[in-house]
């Protein structure tokens, strides 16, 4: 917890002192007094960090000569939840909040600077009370973990977690998610909870809670709103439209990708465009080719995922080893990332060949990200489909992916998993490519 | 009359606040302010963050955030994602933090072993993030002035804000160039206790920094604020002051000021009075006729007028605390602030601006004020001119514990206005986003092998080698054409024409209205390599720089006012000809006729011939003149 080792926690522990206690450090030059803070995983173990009466935190290097004195005892950082009391209000929609570590409200102790993740709904409520006037809001944690420990098994959990809820009457659903695989995550909903009868929507934010400048409030805000009012009764990501704090688009749960490693418009739908936007607490649908929402029906959890999946980017002069290595590695199928319209160069054709044989399906998809694999154009793409690859559309390389996974765990019948990959389930496959799904650079005026 | 400081118990501190001549702090932008039309307008929100205050007043924030919301303007060119609050922050900049412990050492402060970049909350909108980053590389230090000592508390590194180019009623327009530029913030101990001193050492702090040669120059690169408090007073922090010269106004005028709030203290105390009650009344229909134009806009919009009433604070409320600013002005900041509203009326200043006295007393009776009660009335939206009224009485009884601790800032005329409430140490906390930098002995040792010159070291130098006068030298040392100078005096022309061209010359002619500014540096290379190699003279100096100033260039102004030099051939010509003219004289006078002819030859070459050579080929024509004699 205090983040101390080696020789700073030695002198720490000969001197009695505790992070949140206030002392005094003497060393080469001066003595600093104020309150032991803790280290940040990103420091050395020379240094012991110490908040000042003017709240500067320094760091003093720890010397032989360094000697520490406790001045007074202090408390351990802790978190004080202001009271809020929210009455149940009937005539209000009913949102389930089903937490999995990501953190979508938090409030930062000044004195230890410690930030707090705000997990209950009264913890929710206070950092962001406008959610009241939207919802009455349940919060239902289900993991902690950081988006990239997300694992097949936790979307599993999600997903029974997410289908009790909505059975049991839950107006909509929205799951709180750590950006990285939110997408990974929402392509596992989509093909897992069938009979969707309520929307369901992942939300995360790309500038942490704990700054006034967070993405978090109005993404979260954004999201319940798609959950309490929308009549779009599918998996779908709802964060910023753009660089502003304006609006969010509600992107399809299959057609969408973290774009960017930052920005807070990282999402964005390839292939498609949004279903709809949020602005002011109202939704906007741009379409009208969604699933509707309904009162009535039962979600049905399809749970089974095959782990044993591997995604292959196609780089020039790629060796066929990387493929005999899957199959001998116990791999039960393979999804390409191939170049352009679907290829590989020559050397992996054998790789290929061995993993047909073998019955694990091959599946294309390109690096383009944008764009239709198209395997009939050119000769390389015919000798694949020859080797039996199945051709991927125009579905992402990771939700084909976990299409794959979730596929091999319904059937294990090779004509049927081809039938699987190739027809449109949740949105994932479009029949048509339409011509403004694409980026728009800003060009510069002249 | 004087007024007793000392007496007073009155405390200085100040704060000055430096922009580095490097990239930016926190990304590779570069630290450059622009003035061409924004390319791209990004507009944002802020929240404050969980535990910055009370739950109420958090709700009410929330309220007003709504309203406001703050437009960036961006260069694609020169603002990144950093600034943006779209891409965490890099390292910190190695060569901003250099220049932080270079100006450490001058000012005597002890580095400290490792710094850590802490997040300081700003939610106004001038930095992007909501916060802005600061970290403390040194403390104790000391500098000498005039004989005396002062304590410098704390040397700091911190991000510059963006600046603000205008406001409208439902956002706030920042232009992001200045934000991240690396800021040098040194803050002196309270170790003053006159109004005059502080600007002194602020100078020579200032003129310090510029010896690093790593400061940025010019109007708003350099900005000091200062801390005051004076017995029975309370400490205030007074932001902003771009002008040294205004520091010792701003010290007396909120000497002033605190003394009256501590007078208007003791007088309510008198009175017997007590604390105001947050009682708002509708006094709408008192105003169904009136003539106040502000008045009948607002009713007519629909809006209400609401009064409260102050006890006892008759004739306190039109008060004055600084010239131009009463009680009264105190009160309409905190209204302007909290209530977003344009302004409040006291009955102190009524009945005036088309407010008739039958208002007043209808005013009064309505909301049963007694004769030595005061009024405030705001009119606006019912939410605007409650949240007003209640920020009016909130000021009102801060009154009775005398004067409240703030950031106030300082206007042009040397007043100042209210910030906001003087923030704690509470409200930083670690910037996770950057790892603690150590300050390495080796990185210590290298800063200090490229310490610059102290300015009383250059000033010995600048006598002893380069032949200044010491008051020269002295102007020199300090000023914003040192680093010029040092470059100039490369052409081998001699320092102190150099010197005096610079720091007279070119200053004297400013002061006629010559455009100045136009002169390049490599125009007055050109100029003193040709003086040096005796191609000019020097006195074409003024003549030329006039004529470059109005856009023509070296050469052609050279050309232009014939100022090349004359060969030697013809200026020997003009010379024997000058001697035989007057040989009448040399014969009478001998070697002492050497003043008048040098005056008359002059005339006659026009600058086209240095003096000394001419003195030189006088005095040997006479010499010869007078042998053939």
């Amino acid at each position: 917890m205090s983040g101390y080792r080696g020789k700073s926690q030695k002198i720490l522990k000969s001197a009695s002192v505790r992070v949140g206690d206030r002392i005094r450090v003497t060393g080469a030059e001066k003595t600093y007094e104020g309150v032991l803070m803790p280290r940040t995983e990103l420091g050395d173990d020379e240094h012991i960090v110490v908040k000042l009466e003017n709240g500067y935190n320094v760091g003093v290097r720890v010397r032989a000569s360094t000697k520490i004195k406790l001045v007074e005892k202090g408390e351990p950082p802790a978190l004080k939840v202001p009271k809020v009391v929210v009455e149940h209000d009937s005539s209000k929609p009913n949102v389930t909040i089903i937490g999995t570590g990501g953190t979508i409200a938090s409030r930062v102790d000044y004195r230890t600077g410690a930030v707090f993740p705000a997990f209950t709904a009264e913890e929710i409520y206070s950092a962001v009370p406008e959610i009241q006037q939207i919802a009455n809001i349940k919060v239902v944690e289900v993991c902690k973990v950081f988006s990239e420990h997300m694992t097949p098994r936790l979307w599993v959990k999600i997903g029974k977690a997410v289908a009790k809820e909505i059975n049991s009457g839950a107006t909509g659903v929205v799951v709180a998610h750590g950006t990285d695989t939110m997408g990974y995550t929402a392509a596992a909903l989509s093909f897992m909870l069938r009979g969707l009868s309520r929307p369901v929507v992942l939300v995360g934010s790309q500038r942490s809670s704990d700054r006034p400048s967070s993405d978090a409030a109005l993404n979260l805000i954004s999201a319940i709103t798609v959950a309490a009012k929308s009549d779009i009764a599918e998996v779908s990501v709802v964060m910023h439209g753009g660089a502003d704090d304006d609006f969010c688009l509600i992107h399809r749960g299959t057609k969408v990708r973290k774009c960017h490693t930052s920005r807070r418009d990282t999402f964005q739908s390839v292939n498609d465009i949004p279903l709809g936007m949020v602005q002011n607490r109202e939704v906007k649908v741009f379409r009208d080719d969604y699933n509707r929402a309904s009162l009535h029906g039962k979600v049905v959890v399809k749970d089974r995922f095959e782990p044993m999946v591997a995604l292959l980017k196609v780089t020039p002069g790629i060796s066929s080893n990387a493929i005999f290595g899957m199959v001998r590695g116990r791999d039960k199928g393979i999804v390409l990332e191939g170049t352009g319209l679907g290829h590989t160069p020559e050397t992996l054709f054998d790789g290929i060949k061995f993993a047909t044989g073998k019955g694990i399906p091959v599946v294309m998809t390109s690096q383009c990200l944008w764009g239709r694999v198209d395997m009939k154009v050119y000769s390389t793409g015919r000798d694949l489909l020859q080797l039996g690859v199945i051709p991927g559309k125009d579905m992402l390389p990771e939700v084909a992916w976990v299409k794959l996974m979730w596929a091999l765990g319904q059937t294990k019948e090779k004509e049927k998993i081809s039938k699987l990959m190739t027809t449109n389930l949740a949105g994932e496959i479009t029949q048509r490519t339409r011509p403004d799904a694409f980026l728009r650079p800003a060009l510069p005026k002249f | 009359m004087e007024t007793d400081y000392k007496g007073l118990g009155l405390k200085v501190g100040i704060e000055i606040h430096q922009e580095l001549d490097t990239k930016k702090l926190f990304c590779n932008c570069p630290s450059e302010l622009r003035e061409e039309n924004p390319e791209m307008l990004v507009r944002r929100r802020l929240r404050p963050t969980q535990s910055e205050m009370g739950e109420i007043d958090r709700a009410a924030l929330a309220e007003s955030l709504k309203e406001k919301s703050f437009d960036y303007e961006l260069y694609p060119k020169s603002v990144c994602l950093v600034e943006l609050d779209d891409e965490p922050p890099h390292l910190v900049n190695d060569e901003a933090l250099d220049v932080a412990l270079e100006v450490s050492m001058l000012l005597n402060a002890k580095p400290v072993d490792e710094i850590h970049t802490m997040r300081k909350i700003v939610i106004d909108g001038s930095n992007t993030c909501g916060f802005q980053r600061t970290t403390l590389v040194s403390t104790d230090g000391f500098i000498d002035v005039g004989g005396e000592r002062f304590t410098i508390g704390t040397i700091c590194l911190e991000e510059d804000a963006a600046r603000k180019m205008g406001e409208s009623e439902n956002s706030v327009n920042y232009r992001l160039d200045r934000l991240g530029i690396p800021l040098v913030e040194i803050a002196t101990g309270a170790d003053f206790y006159d109004p005059k001193t502080p600007a002194t050492v602020a100078l020579y702090i200032g003129q310090l920094l510029r010896a690093t040669g790593k400061v940025k120059r010019g109007i708003g690169t350099i900005r000091q604020d200062i801390n005051i408090s004076i017995v029975g007073g309370s400490r205030q922090e007074i932001k902003g002051i771009q002008d040294l010269k205004l520091i010792p106004e701003v010290i007396e005028r909120e000497v002033q000021r605190q003394v009256t709030l501590l007078h208007i203290m003791d007088e309510l105390k008198q009175r017997g009075a007590s604390m105001v009650e947050m009682k708002v009344a509708d006094v709408s229909e008192v105003f169904n006729r009136t003539d106040c134009h502000v008045i009948k806009k607002a009713l007519k919009r629909g809006d209400v007028v609401y009064a409260v009433r102050l006890p006892k604070f008759a004739g306190l409320v039109g008060y004055e605390l600084q010239p131009g600013r009463r009680f009264g002005t105190e009160l309409a900041d905190q209204a302007k602030l909290y209530g977003k509203v344009a302004g409040i009326f006291h009955t102190d200043e009524l009945p005036r601006f088309g407010i008739s006295q039958e208002e007043v007393d209808a005013l009064r009776s309505m909301v049963s004020a007694a004769r030595d009660d005061a009024v405030v009335i705001v009119a606006d939206s019912k939410i605007r001119a409650e949240a007003a009224i209640e920020a009016v009485v909130r000021r009102a009884n801060q009154v009775f514990d005398g004067v409240p601790k703030e950031s106030r800032r300082a206007l042009p005329d040397g007043c100042t206005e209210f910030m906001r409430p003087l923030p704690g140490a509470g409200r930083m906390y670690p910037e996770t986003d950057i790892p603690p930098i150590p300050i390495t002995k080796e990185r210590l040792a290298k800063v200090k092998r490229q310490l610059p010159e102290r300015p009383e070291k250059r000033i010995e130098l600048f006598v002893d080698t380069y032949g200044l006068s010491h008051e020269l030298a002295e102007r020199m040392a300090y000023s914003d054409n040192l680093e010029l100078f040092e470059e100039l005096i490369m052409t081998s022309a001699e320092p102190t024409l150099i010197a005096a061209t610079l720091e007279e010359t070119i200053v004297s002619l400013r002061r006629e209205g010559v455009k100045v500014d136009n002169v390049k540096k490599a125009d007055l290379e050109e100029i003193f390599y040709r003086i040096a190699s005796g191609k000019l003279s020097k006195e074409a100096i003024r003549g030329l720089l006039k004529s470059i100033s109005e856009g023509t260039g070296v050469e052609e102004s050279v050309q232009k006012l014939g100022l090349s030099l004359m060969d030697k051939s013809e200026l020997e010509r003009i010379v024997a000809d000058v001697v035989v003219a007057n040989i009448a004289l040399v014969k009478s006078r001998g070697l002492d006729a050497l003043g008048a002819l040098m005056g008359i030859v002059m005339e006659n070459v026009r600058g086209k011939a240095d003096g000394k050579v001419v003195h030189e080929l006088l005095e040997n024509e006479i010499k010869s003149a007078l042998q053939l004699a």
